[in-house]
């Protein structure tokens, strides 16, 4: 990223034109604009509404449109206990959301199935989605959840956005 | 001698097996004939009242010849009494009179028990499992032959296309 003087109209000589490529403008709008989904299922439930409200205020990460629809999110905060009952519904909330698509596993329940090594606890979330970002504590702090969401947000940024497919995928697509 | 416990020994003379009060808990075991006629006894007696079911619970005692025990608690909010209904019943007939004719509210609560320990309640009006689903075939989670870690069904995730890791 760069910034240059072009000086036309600006007398007192700040920047006015911002240079970089179009991969970091697009994973930089990516990362700003999270919208996450509810999925509170336990007490980090709790501790994410937190993070949400005034106090904490999670919008000034860009990730505070909390949506309870699927279809309008691309982030899942998984927090909670995941039972295996509820794990095929999560699935299908997961498949439904739009890429790109992020999921974040709050809490030790979430990553690992903390302490309830039962028969009906799925030990993490990980077993049916895949998972970008493990926030550990039990439950994290609203301060952990937002170090989670920074570090997602690290990672939007290496993504690469405009890939080139293989010449296998190309010739099976006929293009 | 509790009141209560006196009452129900003169009426159903012969049918509680077992008494015990500690800290002013009251609770009557009955056989298991009896328990359909006590509770309705409990709820209809102008002195008893017992017009609210507190919890349907069950235990499982591995070493006795009667293995499982159903536990009704229940409430009178007139007379501000408490009584705790016990009933054993052994493994190779494992079946009590449900008490949903007499208390409504015993319909989830039984289906409960029957969930987790598979007791079941004759005359019950829809008796399936209640927290684990329909299709569950691994036996009665609580039960203390039961593996603590299940027998595999946490770990199958029959909706995933590939078979998880």
């Amino acid at each position: 990223m760069g910034l240059i003087q072009l000086g036309g109209h600006d007398k007192d000589g700040t920047p006015d034109v911002i240079t970089l490529t179009v991969e970091k403008a697009v994973n930089w709008a990516r990362k700003g604009s999270l919208w996450p989904m509810t999925f509170g299922l336990a007490c980090c439930a709790i501790e994410m509404i937190a993070a949400v409200s005034s106090r904490y205020d999670m919008d000034r990460y860009g990730a505070g449109v909390f949506r309870a629809s699927p279809r309008q999110s691309d982030l899942m905060i998984v927090a909670g206990t995941v039972c295996r009952r509820m794990a095929p519904v999560i699935r299908k909330i997961y498949d439904q959301m739009p890429e790109p698509k992020y999921v974040i596993a709050m809490g030790s329940c979430a990553t690992s199935g903390n302490i309830y090594d039962s028969y009906s606890v799925v030990q993490g979330v990980d077993r049916f989605v895949p998972v970008d970002i493990y926030v550990p504590g039990c439950p994290p702090t609203p301060e952990a959840l937002f170090d989670g969401i920074l570090k997602l947000q690290e990672r939007i940024m290496q993504k690469r956005v405009f890939l080139t497919q293989p010449k296998e995928v190309k010739a099976a697509l006929k293009v | 001698m509790n009141q209560l416990a006196q009452r129900i020994e003169e009426t159903f003379p012969g049918a509680s097996t077992k008494v015990t009060e500690w800290r002013g808990d009251l609770a009557v075991t009955v056989k298991r004939e009896a328990l359909h006629d006590i509770g309705k006894f409990l709820r209809d007696d102008p002195a008893m009242r017992f017009d609210y079911i507190v919890h349907v619970s069950s235990v499982d005692w591995p070493d006795d010849e009667e293995r499982f025990e159903v536990v009704y608690e229940v409430y009178s909010i007139r007379t501000r009494q408490r009584i705790r209904l016990k009933t054993r019943v052994p493994e190779s007939d494992c079946i009590v009179d449900s008490l949903t004719d007499i208390w409504k509210g015993a319909d989830f609560m039984e289906r409960e028990v029957y969930d987790m320990m598979g007791i079941r309640f004759r005359n019950h009006p829809d008796l399936r499992r209640i927290l684990m689903p329909d299709e569950y075939e691994e036996g009665y989670p609580l039960r203390k032959d039961f593996p603590l870690r299940g027998k595999g069904w946490r770990d199958t995730f029959e909706f995933l296309d590939e078979p998880a890791r």
